[in-house]
């Protein structure tokens, strides 16, 4: 996933890393493709982690605002995985298209086929490797499908530059092109405000 | 790794004997600065770490010193073998800031002319001219460059000027408890503290020692140091005995908290040097100089920036940190920021929390 992550950064990028976790992320885009900007998350721990990695990491809750950061001040803004973990997800979402002339944002779809077949069979909300988590202690709040995603995208007048679905097994199947909503594990979407 | 302590440490003196001219206009016939150095110099001359102090400190901020055999430095948790500023890597140099009265040249210091103390007639000095005066240390110390410089609260203020008026000679500032000035609130609680101090009738031209004046501007001072929450812990409502006695005595164990920290420190501290250091705080405000914008007076600094805040700490809230990541934010400068969390209001940054020694260590290391 980070392959393609990658091939949509241009070199010497300013990037905002919003949800950096523990900053592998930022640090490997540091490496390969000489970018410079700043990590944000919430985590004691990741903070730490990010810090030790020698990137820039700043503490702040996303769910608070980012108003902190200025219009169109960033090329690139990422959010990866970190949406669906967010209290008001469609607030980060109309602020990232103004902080981030592009923006990258990788959502779990909560409607392929594996969390399905499990619904439906065991009655049980899907535990799976890109859901590892059970319904109780789940950090994420706001999970949904790719159809999903794509209207609130729609309805935000958010554009949909390029969008890329991927299995946790990394390979490709012909279902995931014509099934995509059924068949895809993670997408990562390239975004930017329509004008 | 065992934290060792530094052992008992001998302050050095730097002698400036040149005019040195003051943000204010007015000069300095020379200057004194009283100084201590922990750890060694390495053969690269990179690894010296300036530490400014706040308000009431001074140059003793590690180690014990040969007067006080029982009582460590103000900072002496955080610098030494191990520490958060540790003494095996890094060449820590902390001193006494000009205006100051354990030992550089200050209001208690003896004016020529007169052959009496200075007292009221030492002029201000601002957070500025310290920097400009700790430039002049690091040259007396043959050092091209700070590695680093750290502060809390004013000393914060002190390694924020730092990296906006001698940008090549500072590679990482460690802002630390501090804001970008202070605000209406904040200077207020300063003019109080001062006002008890010129009220008091032993205020008299310096030669006199206003002790209750600076021991009520020192009780004030304290409660603002303070998180409710850690009062209420500390003290509670408890009495120093069990019933009320319908007096004006001390009854109530913050009262006697109070009433002593006013007392230890006032026979030590000298008044003038406290009006000073708090004029030197309202002063505070790098962003005149750049028209009020605060970015565009950051946006000619090179150093990597840390700048840390403590979740209680309501003299200098996260919020007035998050000012300056901000404005750093704002500018693409380098800059990590943490809130750590913390019961101890703003003299959390005295102690050693776990986070708050690992973001220290860590962002040194980077």
């Amino acid at each position: 996933m980070n392959d393609v992550l990658k091939s949509w950064i241009p070199k010497n990028s300013e990037v905002l890393d919003l949800g950096c976790g523990d900053g592998s992320l930022l640090a490997s885009l540091k490496d390969d493709l000489d970018i410079s900007g700043y990590g944000v998350d919430i985590s004691e721990k990741n903070i730490e982690l990010s810090l030790s990695k020698g990137l820039n990491v700043i503490e702040q809750d996303i769910d608070a605002g980012l108003d902190n950061f200025m219009n169109s001040s960033f090329d690139i803004v990422i959010m990866s995985q970190s949406i669906q973990a967010l209290k008001k997800p469609e607030n980060a979402l109309k602020e990232i298209v103004r902080i981030g002339s592009e923006c990258i944002v990788s959502i779990p779809n909560f409607a392929n086929l594996k969390c399905r077949i499990q619904l439906a069979l065991t009655g049980k909300m899907p535990v799976s490797k890109a859901l590892p988590h059970e319904w109780y202690s789940t950090p994420n709040l706001h999970l949904c499908s790719l159809k999903d995603f794509e209207s609130l995208c729609e309805k935000l007048n958010i554009q949909v530059i390029e969008r890329k679905l991927i299995r946790n097994d990394g390979k490709h199947s012909i279902f995931m092109k014509f099934f995509p909503n059924l068949f895809t594990e993670v997408a990562l979407y390239k975004l930017k405000q329509k004008l | 790794m065992e934290s060792e302590s530094l052992g008992i440490v001998e302050p050095k003196f730097f002698q400036f004997k040149e005019n040195f001219e003051l943000e204010s206009g007015k000069i300095l016939k020379g200057f004194e600065i009283i100084y201590e150095t922990y750890g060694e110099l390495n053969k690269e001359k990179s690894n010296a770490v300036l530490i400014c102090h706040a308000l009431s400190g001074n140059h003793h901020a590690a180690g014990f010193s040969q007067d006080e055999q029982d009582k460590p430095g103000w900072w002496n948790e955080l610098i030494g073998p191990n520490k958060a500023f540790d003494t095996n890597k890094y060449f820590i140099v902390s001193l006494n800031n000009l205006g100051g009265c354990h030992g550089s040249s200050g209001p208690s210091s003896i004016d020529p002319e007169t052959s009496k103390p200075f007292g009221k007639n030492f002029p201000l000095i601002t957070v500025k001219d310290w920097v400009k005066s700790q430039d002049l240390l690091r040259s007396h110390l043959g050092l091209d460059f700070w590695h680093a410089v750290a502060g809390g609260s004013l000393g914060g203020m002190q390694a924020l000027q730092w990296a906006i008026d001698f940008g090549g000679r500072i590679k990482k500032s460690i802002v630390i408890a501090a804001a970008p000035k202070l605000s209406a609130q904040n200077i207020a609680f300063n003019e109080v503290a001062r006002q008890a101090i010129v009220t008091d009738p032993d205020f008299d031209q310096g030669s006199f020692h206003p002790k209750r004046g600076l021991g009520l501007a020192r009780m004030l001072g304290h409660i603002t140091y303070l998180s409710e929450e850690m009062m209420k812990e500390k003290f509670g409502r408890d009495l120093k005995k069990e019933e009320y006695e319908y007096g004006f005595d001390v009854e109530f164990e913050v009262e006697s908290y109070l009433r002593y920290q006013a007392d230890t420190f006032s026979d030590k501290f000298n008044a003038h040097t406290y009006l000073l250091m708090t004029k030197a705080l309202d002063y505070f405000d790098p962003s005149r100089d750049y028209a009020n914008d605060l970015n565009k007076a950051l946006e000619k600094t090179t150093s990597d920036f840390l700048i840390l805040s403590f979740s209680s700490d309501w003299r200098f809230a996260p919020e007035r940190s998050k000012e300056i990541v901000n404005a750093l934010i704002s500018s693409k400068k380098s800059v990590s920021y943490a809130e750590i969390k913390s019961h101890q209001g703003h003299d959390g940054f005295l102690f050693p929390d776990k986070r708050y020694v690992q973001s220290i260590k860590t962002f040194l290391k980077k």
